[in-house]
Formats: structure tokens, sequence, C-alpha cells
């Protein structure tokens, strides 16, 4: 089997004012794979990142980028790695090219191998036309591509994404979804996503690491995580407005207001049952869909059960949630 | 990384760094022509020729070298301190942190960028002083290798500065109150036998004294100290704080948590 992408062993932080932020985490994430590490905020996200991108030294453990430790050969290990921070961190008042290719000259491309690249990236993301204006012009959807085409233009086999779409307009945040599924699908970067926004980790995603108080608490498939939901809630928007609730056997409904019903349905229960009544009861339907997030059920009701064991001090108690 | 490559690296970097300079050439070029042109006028002209001589030499003559060594001195300094406390403000050190640049090379484009910084603007006041002056340079290799190498030395304590810097007020402190009091007192504008004996003894710690005489040296041929002690004292402070800056790039010092 090929080296994984990332392989962490034990990665401890302790910061200089005490505070340990990883726990001796251990993760692997394959070649190819498409990869969402979520947690809430000050869980140990951005500090595994960083460590792996050498903004932040580790006080213990192993890092291998496609089987080489960073301890050994950090250098030839960031050939293979593309970061995109969370914060724009390009000097906003150079222009949009010379940022490109100034990080190209950092990984050793020539000009003459780095601007065709950059014409690439750049018309990809449409900043093309931009090239020639400064950064601090540009829109913040235009300054996350700009950070992306950046971390591209040495062709890493690696690209981590921390909360890629954070504060881009809906459009944008789709358009931006297609171009790294496209180049996770057809030129097999392995993509390592953090985000706030589970739709994103969802929709492009196929495994999840949940990191929580420093330690990995679940790490899987989207679909193995989905699968152990054991409640959804739909929302059905009615054709005529409702004269009283319907009762359904088995199904907690509720009137969210007159033209709209919500019903939680467990696992093993049919939706068949509840068109059913709604059916024989005169209530046209006119579409359906989940009121919240799947993922985003999960990951709350997660957190919240490690945080409340951490909290009445069962030792190892996030042990329960490993996968 | 292979030679080539960390030559395309280095160029890369120093290049960036005086497109830097130069396009924001009114903060960094004009000032210092400005203000040396006043000192040529005020103490060259109008005071110098009240002074007399001034170990044999004109008063306009004396101070020509001690200026463009100051203006060489404050540009490589704050070229660095400033260019390399920005990238660390606004995080575009990361860029160099997450590639696989070694760490060297990061430390040399920074180095190489306040020298042709403090070069350029040595070469500018050198251009202004021909108004005021005939310059003639008695060791002209000598004159080079001195302002070459104050320029990195300079350079080298800029990037240490930007490096332990937290705020915009840290990179200003050390130009305003060590450098600036130590190059006037590096007998910029006097020759330390004016001194009674004892300032005479208490200037010779000053390090900046010995890169003005040297310099002195090379334009005009007369020194207040040994050239061979000067060049040996400026290359072991280069040599100790390369060595520093190196240490602290490597251990994160200032820009890894």
């Amino acid at each position: 089997m090929a080296e994984p992408a990332l392989s962490i062993r034990g990665l401890t932080k302790v910061y200089g004012n005490g505070f340990q932020a990883l726990k001796g985490i251990d993760l692997d994430v394959q070649q190819g794979d498409f990869y969402a590490l979520l947690g809430p905020n000050g869980a140990g996200k951005s500090t595994t990142l960083g460590v792996v991108c050498s903004l932040v030294q580790k006080t213990a453990g192993k890092v291998k980028i496609f089987g080489i430790d960073i301890d050994e050969d950090f250098a030839r290990a960031k050939y293979h790695l593309g970061v995109v921070p969370q914060e724009f961190n390009f000097n906003q008042f150079e222009n949009v090219l010379d940022i490109v290719l100034a990080q190209a000259g950092y990984y050793g491309m020539s000009r003459r191998e780095a601007l065709p690249r950059a014409e690439s990236l750049l018309r990809d993301l449409s900043l093309w036309d931009k090239r020639k204006g400064s950064a601090r012009m540009l829109s913040g959807g235009m300054k996350r591509r700009l950070m992306i085409a950046r971390a591209l233009m040495h062709r890493p086999r690696l690209l981590i994404l921390d909360e890629p779409t954070a504060g881009v307009d809906i459009e944008l945040r789709r358009s931006m979804w297609d171009y790294m599924r496209r180049i996770n699908r057809e030129e097999g970067t392995t993509i390592i996503l953090t985000t706030h926004y589970l739709e994103e980790a969802e929709s492009l995603c196929r495994h999840v690491g949940i990191i929580n108080q420093g330690e990995i608490v679940r790490n899987t498939s989207v679909r193995e995580l989905l699968a152990e939901l054991d409640t959804e809630t739909f929302l059905f928007d009615l054709a005529a407005p409702l004269a009283h609730v319907p009762k359904i056997e088995g199904f907690e409904v509720k009137r969210v207001d007159d033209n709209q019903l919500s019903v939680m349905v467990h696992r093993g229960q049919r939706l068949n049952d509840v068109f059913e009544v709604l059916g024989r009861e005169g209530v046209q339907v006119m579409s359906m869909r989940n009121r919240a997030n799947r993922l985003e059920e999960m990951f709350v009701s997660m957190v919240e059960k490690g945080n409340a064991q951490q909290r009445n001090g069962q030792k190892g108690g996030s042990k329960e949630f490993r996968g | 990384m292979n030679p080539s490559q960390i030559a395309i690296a280095l160029w890369t970097l120093v290049v960036k760094e005086i497109k830097r300079f130069t396009r924001i050439w009114p903060q960094t070029l004009l000032p210092p022509s400005i203000t040396m042109t006043m000192y040529f006028i005020i103490f060259g002209n109008l005071i110098g020729s009240r002074i007399g001589e001034m170990d044999g030499y004109s008063y306009m003559d004396f101070i020509v070298p001690g200026l463009i060594m100051m203006s060489v001195i404050t540009n490589s300094y704050s070229n660095v301190a400033s260019s390399f406390f920005s990238n660390k403000f606004q995080r575009s050190v990361e860029e160099m942190m997450v590639s696989p640049m070694p760490n060297w090379v990061i430390l040399a484009g920074f180095v190489l960028g306040g020298m042709a910084r403090g070069l350029g603007v040595g070469i500018i006041v050198t251009g202004v002083s021909l108004f005021f002056t005939r310059i003639e340079v008695a060791h002209p290799l000598l004159t080079i290798l001195v302002v070459v190498l104050t320029a990195a030395l300079f350079a080298i304590g800029g990037f240490i500065n930007a490096l332990l810097g937290k705020k915009f007020d840290d990179i200003s402190i050390i130009p305003t109150f060590v450098l600036t009091p130590l190059t006037y007192l590096g007998g910029v504008f006097y020759s330390i036998s004016l001194l009674p004996a004892f300032w005479q003894g208490a200037s010779m710690l000053n390090p900046i004294l010995y890169m003005v005489n040297v310099f002195r040296f090379g334009f005009l041929g007369v020194s207040d100290i040994p050239v061979g002690w000067a060049l040996a004292a400026i290359m072991g402070f280069i040599v100790a704080l390369f060595t520093l800056a190196l240490w602290m790039l490597e251990n994160g010092k200032g820009i890894r948590s």
C-alpha cells in the first residue's frame, strides 16, 4: 500500500504558557483523499496543520509527508506541500503576478517555468485580468483565490486549506468547491480541509477527522459517520395552511408555521409512513428538506458529549468516540 | 534544494527586497539625500569654513566619508528591520517558512536586500557630496570592502532586531537610542585625537568608530586607529551576528509558536 500523504503519530504540542494544545494525536490521510479536519475553535486543528507546515514547533511526535519524516528532511517534505492559511498572508502592496511568481521562486522554479504556470492558475481562478494590480485592491474572495493559486504554483501533492471559504459568498464558495474537486479528481492532489461550514465537509470530503480538546475523537469516512445518525429532522413545505397538526404514530411532528411541518425521523423509520398519513388527511406536500445539515448535528452532538465528559472528570472519556 | 534552485530562491528574495524599497523611494531613497545635503551645507560649508582643518584635511573633506558611512549604516539596518518586521506583521513570512528554502537563504536574501539599499543610498550621498567637494579615494579597494562589510553587518543587526520585535516601536528603539548616538560619537564629525585621554579610551569601545575610521582611511589615507584591527573587528562582528541570526531562525525565535 502506498505511503499515506500525511501520517501523524503521537503529536503533542505544549505552548510556552503550559497549555497543551495537542495530546498525542494519531492521524493518517491517504493519498488522493479529500479529508476534512473538523473541530470547535481552539480544538487543535490549526496547531496540527501548523506543525505539518512548519509554522508551529511540535513538542513530541512524528509527522511524515508522503513517507518523508519532517525531522529528517523537512525541505524535501515541503516540496509536496501547498498551504492556504486561514488569514491573508501575502504582502498586500505587491501585485498579484509578483506574489505567485515569488512563491515559485522560493521553491526554486525558474521564471521561464513559473510564468506559464502562473498564467494557467490565475486564468483558472479568474484572476488573470487582475495580475498587474496591487493585491490590496482585490475583493475578499479574490484574495482567497490568490492564496489558492499561490499554494498550487509548485504543483504540491498535498494541499492544506485552512478555512478556505470563510467569509466568501455562496456563489464563489460553490465555484471554489468545483475547483477543489477538480484538482483532487483530475490531478490526484490530496486535500486536507478545515472548515466551520460542515455542509462544505459533507459535500466535498470522503473522510473526516474530528478533533476536540487536543484529541482526535473520530476518524472515519463521511458516509460511515452519517450512517450513524440516529435521527434526522425533515421540513415539509405545504400547499395550503394547516388546520391542525396531524398525528403520525411513532413520529414527532411539530408545526413550524401555518405552511410548514417538521417531522423527526428515527433510524429504521420509513418516510413513506409519514406521506401515507399526510395524504390520508389531505395535506399536500410541495417540497421537503433536512432541517439542519446532518453532519453538523452529528458534530455538535459529539463535541457536546466530549465536553460533558471532560467536565465530569471522566478520565479518557473521549475515547468512547474513537473509530 | 540543489544549488541552482537555491540560487533562484535567493535571487527571488533579493529582487523582491530591491523592488520593495525602490517602489517606496520617497520613503527610502529621497530622505537620506535631503538630510545629507543639509549636513553638507550646514556642517561642511557654513560651520566647516570656520573650523578649518581636521587631521590635515578641510572639514568638508573630513566629514564626507563619515556621512556616507552614516547613511549606509542607517539604511542597511532600517531596511531589513522594517521589511522583515512587516513580513512578520503581515504574516507573509509564512510564505518563506512553508517553502523548502534553507534558513540561511532567507537570512542572506534579506541581508543582501538591506545592503543594496544601504549601498544605493551611499552612492546617492557620494553623488550629492560631489556638489560640495572633490573626492579623491586613496585606497579604492579597501573603501569598497569596508563599506560592503559595514552594510552587511548592520543589515544582519536589523534582521535580529526584526526577529525580536513584537511591535513597530521595537524596530525604532535601536536605531534611535543606540545606532544614532554611536554613529554621532563614532568620529563622523571629529577626530578622536581632539578628545581627552579618557574619552579617547571610551570611544575605542564604540564599534562604529572603527568602521568610520577605516572608511575614512580608504578615502583620505588617515585614520585614528589601526586599519587591520578595524577590519578584523568588523568581520568578527559579522560572523558572530550572522551565526546568532541563523540560530534564531533555525529555532523559530520570534516567528514560530
